[in-house]
């Protein structure tokens, strides 16, 4: 299986690409707009040697994966936002137990049962924990279908490397959209050689426990400030964003995924047309947040036009980065609904010429 | 002659092995272990047949028996 | 002289903190004893629940872990699936198993998942401070039926053996009690048998053992013990509900 170049769905290079990481173990439940992903587990991971499972639910799902990375597995699920919404438990225990696993989220239209069609309003879920207790996801955010390759197989570094979940917050346009891809080359992993602390056969060293409780006074605070020595590592070391034509923009644009493809295309035709310069950050990492870079381009550039498709999420972390040294604008579709070039420019124009920030929400266009 | 070792600092009183012994040969002591509970002695050797249904029923593996 | 009975070695030496009188460490002790004899200790993994089985974890001298309310089944199928060769049993209180996690447990039994579920049935909510559990008699008073419970509402007593005996995936389920020397010499023959099912990949095996819980019953160790044969016995007969060898005429190939 050496590199070639393969025109994939979305959902399903997310499949290959974790199964060349070295993931041999999926449970998943039915959900649309990721479906095709546990369809291609289905049919590829008894090939490669691993095991699939079509879980009962979302919840048993995320537990079987508890259990299979506590045994050292590469273990992975996948779900919609109703899906993630019931994992959220499960995955506090596993970074309560510093567990690594992988898990996407492939973003539909919420709240509650919502639509099917793409959205980024799961961005609070995914990045403020979405479960209880004081923990930390890493999230990654691809917009292309190489970057969903590419990110499936960090996330499962970064997860083994930290001993913590990591995902990736994909949406409906991605999952189901085709591009070509390469596939790199399939990851020579062993997983009992790295993980010594997995459960397993204890004939001849200590037993392992696996836990997140720890109801003697003071454990649980020392333990989570352990946790948080990690995150700050995180924070320090695994911030990945991509800047476009940002040193001479007059507005700068803030969006991720599938908002920031509209976005990229806006810088162009607005440079082409000579209308407004546009430049953008686009975060690749939403936990850990590219604040610092945001907050130095901000101040530089005194104007920002954050685009997601949501009521406003992503907003508050720009707005926290900038801490009130610019002026940070949003243009926001939600239940669905996707930018357009024309509304980006519009806004940005529109955000520079007032003298104040701007919130900016077309609505439907039909 | 049978014997049972009563490991009086794990018993919780519970007097469930006094109950079921078929001999009585147990019989809770007047004084109190350290957590404020009465234990079991082994009171009457001759009896004992080594049945070991006491340390069958005793939640705390507080009970050896020796034959 | 010999030491004919004692602690068994793979149970740890830490002393219990559950209740005077309760069963659930006498299932630990019968747990090890059977791990003794099958001589399986460091191939075993233990998963913890939630519930007064959040203990579990502390009593054992091999690898252990903890899982989310209900969701025991589903990590021992995570488990056991990436490592076969291991021996993966749950220690499940009936909240735990048959409340928050109905779908887990009969789904694993239905998948014939090569696992072992050591179900304590003590018809109540310990660790939370006494409410009802699914296994609470009709008429039993609890925080949460403080009049007694009543089938109008809350339902009957959900008897799990009964309620796994009709799927294939299941290869032996026996339902035992705690409550006296004879019925714990049985019990440990029953674990004894489900642990010999799982090593010889036959499918799903459960034990439910009907427990005392004196303090959520409100009792004495003594009183729990004989009201359990009076009145959980009588809804919760005990006996083998399911047991795969039974039903296969002698000399079948497979």
């Amino acid at each position: 299986m050496s590199e070639k170049r393969r025109l994939m769905k979305g959902n399903e290079a997310i499949g290959e690409a974790a199964i060349r990481a070295g993931c041999r173990f999926y449970a998943g439940y039915p959900i649309t707009p990721q479906n095709e992903l546990t369809e291609y587990m289905a049919g590829h991971m008894p090939e490669a040697g691993g095991t699939f499972v079509q879980a009962e639910s979302e919840v048993a799902a995320i537990n079987m994966i508890y259990g299979a990375a506590a045994a050292a597995a590469r273990a992975m699920t996948s779900s919609s936002g109703p899906g993630i919404s019931l994992k959220q438990e499960g995955i506090s225990y596993m970074c309560g137990s510093e567990l690594p696993c992988f898990y996407a989220n492939i973003v539909r239209g919420g709240p509650g049962l919502g639509n099917i069609a793409p959205a980024q309003s799961d961005y609070f879920q995914a990045t403020r924990g979405g479960g209880h207790g004081d923990y930390r996801v890493i999230v990654l955010a691809p917009s292309t279908g190489q970057e969903l390759v590419d990110l499936t197989m960090l996330g499962f570094d970064l997860a083994d490397k930290y001993r913590n979940p990591a995902m990736i917050l994909g949406d409906g346009i991605l999952g189901q959209m085709m591009e070509p891809v390469v596939l790199r080359e399939p990851k020579q992993y062993d997983a009992a050689t790295k993980k010594d602390w997995a459960l397993g056969n204890s004939g001849g060293r200590d037993r392992h426990m696996i836990t997140s409780v720890r109801l003697a006074p003071g454990t649980l605070e020392t333990h989570n400030l352990h946790l948080m020595e990690k995150y700050n590592k995180i924070e320090e070391e695994e911030v990945r964003y991509e800047l476009t034509a940002c040193e001479d923009a007059d507005v700068v644009l803030v969006a991720y995924g599938t908002a920031a493809r509209v976005a990229k295309s806006a810088v162009s035709m607005a440079r082409e047309a000579n209308e407004i310069k546009l430049g953008l950050i686009r975060p690749l990492t939403l936990w850990p947040f590219p604040g610092k870079v945001v907050n130095e381009i901000g101040r530089d550039k005194q104007h920002v036009l954050v685009v997601e498709m949501s009521l406003g999420q992503m907003y508050d972390d720009v707005l926290l980065s900038i801490c009130g040294e610019a002026q940070v604008s949003l243009l926001g579709h939600t239940g669905g609904g996707l930018p357009t070039e024309r509304e980006i420019i519009e806004t940005a124009k529109k955000a520079k010429g007032s003298g104040k920030p701007v919130k900016v929400f077309p609505g439907p266009s039909v | 002659m049978p014997e049972v070792k009563v490991n009086k600092e794990r018993c919780k009183g519970c007097e469930l092995c006094i109950m079921y012994c078929p001999k009585g040969s147990l019989k809770m002591s007047e004084g109190f272990n350290a957590k404020g509970y009465h234990y079991p002695e082994f009171c009457d050797a001759d009896e004992c047949t080594g049945c070991t249904l006491c340390g069958r029923i005793c939640p705390e593996v507080a009970l050896e028996i020796y034959k | 002289m010999k030491k004919v009975f004692g602690k068994p070695e793979s149970l740890s030496d830490k002393p219990f903190t559950y209740c005077p009188g309760c069963g659930h460490s006498i299932i630990h002790r019968l747990t090890a004893e059977v791990i003794d004899e099958l001589d399986i200790q460091p191939r075993c993994i233990g998963i913890a629940s939630v519930g007064c089985s959040v203990f579990a974890d502390d009593y054992f001298k091999f690898d252990f872990i903890q899982a989310a309310h209900g969701r025991a089944p589903a990590v021992a199928t995570g488990i056991k699936r990436v490592q076969p060769e291991c021996v993966v049993f749950t220690h499940q209180g009936d909240g735990d198993l048959a409340s928050i996690g109905c779908a887990e447990m009969i789904y694993s039994a239905n998948r014939g998942e090569s696992i072992t579920i050591l179900f304590v049935n003590n018809g109540i909510y310990g660790m939370t401070g006494g409410q009802m559990a699914p296994t609470t008699l009709i008429g039993m008073k609890t925080t949460t039926s403080p009049l007694g419970r009543q089938a109008e509402g809350a339902g009957y007593p959900l008897k799990v053996c009964e309620l796994l005996s009709g799927l294939k995936g299941v290869a032996y389920l026996e339902r035992t009690a705690v409550n006296s020397p004879q019925n714990v010499i049985k019990t440990r023959k029953a674990i004894k048998r489900a642990f010999q099912y799982q090593l010889e990949g036959l499918g799903f095996t459960l034990v439910e053992m009907v427990s005392q819980c004196p303090t959520g019953w409100g009792k004495s160790p003594k009183d729990a013990v004989q009201w359990l044969d009076q009145e959980m016995n009588e809804y919760f007969p005990l006996g083998v509900y399911k047991d795969i060898k039974a039903e296969e005429p002698q000399g079948v190939a497979k």
